[in-house]
């Protein structure tokens, strides 16, 4: 049977307000999915929704990863080169172009400026515009004539067409070599320290968190579950659970001015209603007028929110810094 | 039993369907006539402008709706609206439809993107101008009934929002993502014709609402790649440029320059003037915000101002060329572009009184200035969680505390890139002298992923995560001292971490502000104290609720995703 099946046999019954309610210690019924308040662009998902591909936008076609694809932008809509022509521009854009432009294409020390968003590499579509400033260079500036044959000017031209086939919406660049980076710079005994004064009434380092770097090994998505309580779980937001993680679920007790009270996981919240989710996996709604009911709310998050306003960086990092060493 | 509710549910169906189908359909509207001189009036019984009036105060002469009679709002109707080309139009009553019009040079295979309406509708002479990304929609603004609907096919592009038409005479303009500008016949949705007004090559894409003033329409860019933003005034009739103005320097000798550390950064600097501005006809300014340097989050730009983004910026109407102009932030690094519709109004400063213009900025803080002189008089914070600022500096602009860019082992800072308030347009109350606007308080960990010193593009180089926030508001600021008089919060389950506010608010002589909270409910609150006093649940509003009159009757119309609905007093 259905959970509102079950409800509005209760209900029916007239036993809606003579169910009694456990704490709930399992895990609660799933809240009814809040869709997004659509922004204007930028800005993350909030905690626990998966990052969408593109946080505005509708219904985004896919990008095409590699130009010729049905993307949104003309430099993806170009039909996709010749990859082995590609390559070999590739290794000549490194040789002949990179020590001015860089072998990326976004600007060197020479003072080459970024190909990437330059205004004639978008405009060109078939080499009518970039290959007359390859071939003969820019007077007056150090863009030289080059000496290099036709065919490998062409290459040269594909490989920059490719490159710019994969930015990515909101202008982020094309992928490049993934560049590991340290996040853990913070002094892990004023990190304990910390902890011991912030920290430590609700968690233990020999309790809860036990072994919490090696469920969490990575130390940046460490990072995001400690500042956040668990909301924020992976990149970006969403993501697995890991195991262990702890939920973090917000109760509370509705008390009508008439009538006994009613506990249980909190599902909704405005100026007008509340609705709590009931152990038997029903919901329960009650109108608000001003004070009636009472509302009581535990969030186990509360801390963590507090700590918010009131944490450095500095502070962040040493904490970080201790948390990975809890293997 | 399972028979009999089927037909039942078909009947009850079919009924709407007749009813809309029992005259043939419409393909005109009555001719607006907006003569541009009606926009410098008070706002009433029209909504003729993006803002309702010239000033961005959202605020209506309209009193048939008022604290007590509130309680009586019902609903007038509902529209569905269907984007694209599929099934000859008409929305939910698809029978009575009208026929679309399809402009653009786009595939005829991509698939539209379904209807959004997150700009502000016009209501002239008894038509409502609705848009979404590539379409624009004439309806009857005493049912919602369809009267034309124009379709365009996009090359592609970023669709993210439209703002709006804009009315000149008969005539509509609005930009579709692809940067057409593009002006229809206004009683036939026929296009007159349309200009490619911004390079989609370049990744260019457009949301703005036109801008009307006189004989010229005004438009602005939108980008997250490294382009120069601009905004540019049309001739209504030909759509021929009449001016172009970069809010970044373009040039060797142009202002600002010295703030970029050479003129190929300054010209890929961003400064997108995402949103319509405001007009004061007084001294024919033209004051908008503009966006925020490009790359957003990382080195490429020296350690300068970055001027013009960021700012409130003034320029003639008539000849493009700035007059003063307002940092708000030096520098940004956190995609936080100051691209809000600002407002003008008189207020009373140190027992002087001074026509004014506010802000409020998407980092957090609260600007007054003298609109006729540029000079600087208010900065504040409004953003209660708000923590990246080191100092006000001397001329009233907000200096960044470097620790808190984005950095490789993160940076813990609020507001989000999306901002204390992004585009949604705040309001503001001549009965109450109070700014309305929408305050959120969320914290992300900024985490550099880009440490290379050429900087990246665009949004590109930063990871970004929210781990929480302190709480959103509908917050109302006395703009003569930016001082917050109260804060009402939007209540939600998830723990401080729900929306309120989307889409923007209106306000208006009734002493009521509208705006929808995080419950997915339209409410109405008193624009004295902030106390609710009546609400609908129709899910996330999506838009500014607008208001206009009919036959009598004062209609407020709002918005969630593709549907509109109409309140009014119950009959």
């Amino acid at each position: 049977m259905r959970p509102g099946s079950a409800w509005v046999a209760a209900a029916a019954l007239g036993m809606a307000f003579s169910v009694t309610v456990r704490a709930t210690s399992e895990a609660p019924p799933q809240a009814p999915a809040q869709p997004p308040v659509i922004e204007g662009h930028g800005g993350p998902p909030p905690p626990g929704q998966p990052t969408p591909a593109s946080p505005q936008t509708p219904a985004p076609r896919p990008a095409g990863p590699g130009g010729g694809g049905p993307g949104r932008f003309p430099a993806q809509q170009r039909p996709k080169g010749d990859p082995e022509v590609i390559q070999r521009g590739r290794g000549l854009f490194a040789g002949a172009c990179g020590p001015c432009h860089g072998a990326d294409a976004r600007g060197g020390q020479l003072g080459g400026p970024n190909l990437l968003r330059s205004e004639l590499a978008l405009n060109d579509k078939d080499g009518e515009l970039l290959y007359p400033v390859i071939k003969n260079g820019r007077p007056g500036t150090a863009m030289v004539p080059t000496a290099l044959p036709d065919p490998d000017i062409a290459a040269v031209i594909a490989f920059v067409h490719d490159l710019h086939s994969k930015i990515g919406g909101q202008g982020n660049p094309p992928p490049g070599d993934e560049v590991e980076l340290d996040i853990v710079v913070g002094n892990a005994r004023a990190g304990e320290a910390y902890f011991g004064a912030n920290c430590a009434s609700c968690h233990s380092a020999s309790g809860d968190l036990k072994g919490l770097a090696t469920r969490v090994a990575q130390p940046k998505a460490l990072q995001n579950l400690w500042v956040s309580g668990g909301r924020a779980l992976a990149r970006g937001g969403g993501g697995v659970r890991p195991v262990g993680a702890p939920r973090t679920v917000t109760t509370a007790t509705v008390s009508p001015a008439s009538g006994e009270s009613v506990k249980g996981t909190l599902l909704r919240l405005d100026d007008f209603m509340v609705t709590l989710a009931l152990p038997d996996g029903s919901q329960r709604t009650f109108r608000r007028a001003g004070d009636n009911p009472k509302i009581e709310i535990v969030d186990p998050l509360e801390g963590h929110r507090a700590l918010l306003g009131k944490l450095t960086d500095a502070n962040m990092h040493d904490v970080t810094a201790y948390l990975v060493t809890l293997k | 039993m399972r028979t009999p509710s089927l037909v039942l549910t078909l009947s009850l169906l079919a009924m709407p369907i007749g009813l809309a189908g029992q005259g043939p359909a419409p393909t005109t509207a009555p001719a607006p006539s907006l003569d541009p001189s009606r926009l410098t009036q008070p706002l009433a019984e029209d909504w003729p402008t993006y803002s309702g009036d010239y000033t961005g105060k959202r605020y209506s002469a309209l009193t048939q709706v008022d604290r007590t009679t509130v309680k009586q709002l019902s609903l007038a109707w509902t529209a569905r609206l269907s984007a694209g080309n599929g099934a000859g139009g008409g929305g939910r009553f698809r029978f009575g439809g009208a026929p679309v019009i399809v402009g653009g040079s786009g595939p005829a295979d991509l698939p539209a993107v379904p209807a959004n309406v997150k700009g502000t509708p016009l209501m002239i002479n008894g038509v409502l101008y609705v848009t979404s990304p590539d379409n624009a929609w004439a309806l009857d603004a005493r049912d919602g009934r369809e009267l034309w609907h124009y379709f365009w096919r996009t090359k592609g592009s970023t669709p993210i929002a439209n703002r709006g038409v804009g009315i000149w005479k008969d005539y509509l303009f609005f930009v579709t993502p692809d940067n057409f500008f593009v002006s229809l016949d206004a009683k036939t949705g026929k296009e007159r014709w349309n200009k490619e007004h911004a390079d989609f090559d370049q990744q260019y894409f457009s949301t703005m609402a036109p801008i009307v003033v006189d004989n010229h329409v005004i438009v602005g860019t939108g980008n997250d790649i490294d382009s120069p933003g601009y905004i540019q005034s049309f001739d209504p009739e030909t759509g021929e440029i009449q001016w172009r103005f970069y809010t970044v320097p373009m040039k060797e000798g142009d202002p600002g320059l010295d703030t970029w550390p050479n003129l190929q950064s300054a010209k890929y600097g961003g400064g997108h003037p995402w949103l319509p501005g405001v007009y004061d006809p007084e001294t024919r300014l033209y004051i908008f915000g503009t966006g925020n340097p490009i790359p957003a989050y990382t080195a490429g730009r020296g350690e300068g101002d970055n001027l013009y983004t960021c700012s409130l910026v003034a320029v003639h109407v008539d000849t493009g060329k700035m007059a003063w102009a307002f940092q708000t932030s030096p520098h940004d690094m956190h995609d936080w572009d100051s691209a809000q519709t600002p407002i003008l109004f008189e207020g009373t400063i140190d027992g002087k009184p001074r026509k004014l213009v506010s802000t409020a900025a998407r980092n957090g803080y609260f600007f007054t200035v003298d609109r006729v002189t540029g000079e600087h008089l208010v900065t504040t914070r409004y953003g209660m969680a708000t923590n990246w600022a080191k100092t006000i500096d001397k001329k009233g602009s907000v200096r960044r505390n470097p620790i808190k860019d984005p950095t490789v082992p993160g940076a813990l800072t609020s507001p989000t890139s999306g901002g204390t308030i992004n585009w949604e347009p705040p309001a503001y109350s001549p009965d109450t002298k109070l700014f309305y606007v929408t305050e959120r308080n969320g914290y992300a960990i900024y985490y550099l992923t880009d440490p290379d010193p050429r900087g990246s593009m665009g949004l590109g180089g930063k990871e970004e995560v929210a781990v929480g926030s302190a709480g959103n508001f509908l917050t109302a600021i006395d703009p003569t001292t930016g001082k917050v008089v109260w804060r009402r919060p939007y209540p939600s389950a998830g723990g401080g971490f729900g929306g309120g506010g989307g889409g923007g608010l209106l306000t208006t002589a009734g002493k009521l502000v509208f705006a929808g909270d995080a419950g997915g409910n339209f409410v109405a609150y008193d624009a004295e104290s902030g106390a609710p006093l009546w609400h609908s649940r129709i899910g996330n509003v999506s838009n500014a609720a607008v208001t206009y009159e009919l036959d009598g009757r004062q209609h407020i119309l709002v918005a969630s995703g593709d549907m509109l609905y109409a309140f009014a007093l119950y009959e």
